[in-house]
């Protein structure tokens, strides 16, 4: 591997500095599992690796009693899939966080670097952003805080300035009604990426039988996440009972902007958006009249 | 900044406190296998697919292919080397594979072991299904896997039937 200094900073105000100080040269080390692979084949360069996982706030885990969950940056998928309160409370999320690459990539694994490394095909990007979660950053001139939806601006490009780190991730509270999922299609069960992806978010009425709100958000058929509003804007306040399955499938689709790839063909990617956010859709609905809290696939690990 | 130097590593290896002089790029296992000649360790893909060199770090499940040296400061890790006991008696899991023939090659047998203890300390009573997610990260050429996964839920049943039995009752 390349040759670097390696820096075990133990606050974010000594990580910031050091990024403005390396500027292009400085590399932020979380979980590592990105990087580490990119410094080896030479698809990124760092004369300086700044790593985040000795900060103690970094390292902050709550689920605070008015709702919501507080995620430090360096919290792994491992940790979170341990707590029986983020898998209660967030199967929605969970469904994305215990499912990227295996038990060991977890180990080290991290949702916000999931989220720096904006891949297309990311698991946690779509479930975070039909919760509504927002990012915390630091940099040299204090924090800011950005939604999950507004943060990855293309494959491998965010918001974040050359000088800024993601602290935590903050998902707010949810309302009562309230159900998600994240499915998502491979060729194999685990350890593999997206083809394609659904995140699915709905608020319902007291009985269950309306939609308060809906939110769609699609994965790896787009440079970035793809929200599609024409689903939210044609269930919001509808009865579930009214709006057929097969016209929100033709709405993922409609919005889709897949390519060809290894992995899959856009034809493919396009179809399988409808269907798995129609899937993902009837779990969220499940999950919000509390008649499935599982998750479909088990809890494997 | 400071400039780029070898920096004293110390770390617990398999229960024993060791010391030495890493550079930073050097991976956790390049220094295992190059530096520490503990060669039970191995390399794969060397990007996180394959768990061939899956070692344990304060008890959690890791690539070491996927974590620089000086990252285990202070920490704990376990290797296949750590699993035996010092008397050569096998761990149940490397006994179960040597009794299903669960290898054959045996390149990918430390990080399916490591893994495989992994499991069972977190859940000593895994299914089958669970079993085969939790190995999907590691990758084997030879056995199908089959010989494996019975391997492991052998271990898992005797050592949970060896918990079922009630402990002597001591004479008042």
């Amino acid at each position: 591997m390349q040759a670097f200094d390696y820096h075990p900073v133990t606050s974010v105000s000594e990580a910031v500095a050091l990024l403005a100080q390396g500027s292009a040269g400085a590399c932020l080390l979380n979980g590592g599992t990105d990087l580490l692979a990119q410094l080896k084949e030479g698809r990124r360069t760092a004369a300086h690796v700044v790593d985040l996982k000795r900060i103690p706030e970094l390292a902050e885990f709550r689920l605070p009693p008015e709702g919501g969950a507080w995620v430090g940056a360096a919290v792994t998928c491992r940790t979170l899939s341990r707590q029986a309160g983020w898998r209660n409370r967030f199967p929605g999320l969970h469904d994305a966080t215990h499912l990227i690459g295996g038990v060991q990539i977890q180990g080290r694994a991290t949702v916000a670097g999931n989220l720096c490394n904006a891949s297309p095909a990311a698991d946690s990007v779509p479930a975070l952003v039909v919760h509504g979660a927002r990012v915390h950053l630091a940099g040299p001139a204090g924090r800011r805080i950005v939604p999950v939806a507004g943060f990855c601006l293309g494959p491998g490009r965010t918001v974040l300035a050359r000088d800024e780190m993601v602290v935590a991730l903050e998902i707010p509270p949810l309302p009562a009604e309230f159900g998600a999922a994240y499915l998502r299609f491979t060729p194999r069960n685990e350890m593999d990426i997206a083809v394609a992806g659904a995140a699915v978010a709905v608020d319902l009425d007291g009985e269950g039988s309306h939609y308060r709100s809906v939110r769609v958000a699609l994965g790896a058929v787009g440079p970035t996440v793809i929200e599609v509003e024409r689903i939210t804007a044609r269930l919001a306040g509808r009865p579930v009972a009214e709006v057929s399955f097969d016209e929100i499938a033709a709405l993922a689709r409609a919005a889709a902007r897949p390519i060809t790839d290894m992995r899959g063909t856009s034809a493919q990617r396009q179809h399988l958006a409808g269907v798995l956010t129609v899937r993902a859709l009837r779990l969220a609905i499940s999950r919000a009249r509390r008649t499935q809290a599982a998750s479909p696939t088990g809890d494997y690990l | 900044m400071t400039p780029r130097k070898k920096t004293v590593l110390e770390f617990t290896l398999n229960g024993e406190p060791r010391a030495l002089l890493c550079e930073p790029q050097q991976t956790l296992l390049a220094v295992l296998r190059d530096e520490l000649h503990l060669t039970g360790t191995k390399e794969g893909c060397g990007n996180g697919n394959c768990g061939a060199c899956n070692v344990l770090l304060d008890g959690v499940l890791v690539n070491s292919c996927l974590i620089l040296a000086l990252e285990v400061q202070g920490r704990g890790v376990l290797t296949v080397e750590g699993l035996a006991r010092p008397d050569g008696t096998l761990h149940p899991l490397q006994q179960a594979f040597l009794d299903h023939a669960a290898l054959q090659c045996g390149i990918c047998t430390p990080g399916f072991l490591l893994s495989a203890k992994a499991l069972l300390d977190e859940n000593p009573t895994p299914t089958e299904s669970q079993v085969r997610y939790w190995l999907a990260g590691n990758l084997c050429r030879c056995t199908g896997y089959d010989k494996i996964v019975r391997a492991v839920l052998d271990v898992a049943r005797s050592q949970s039937a060896a918990h079922a039995t009630p402990p002597p009752v001591s004479p008042a």
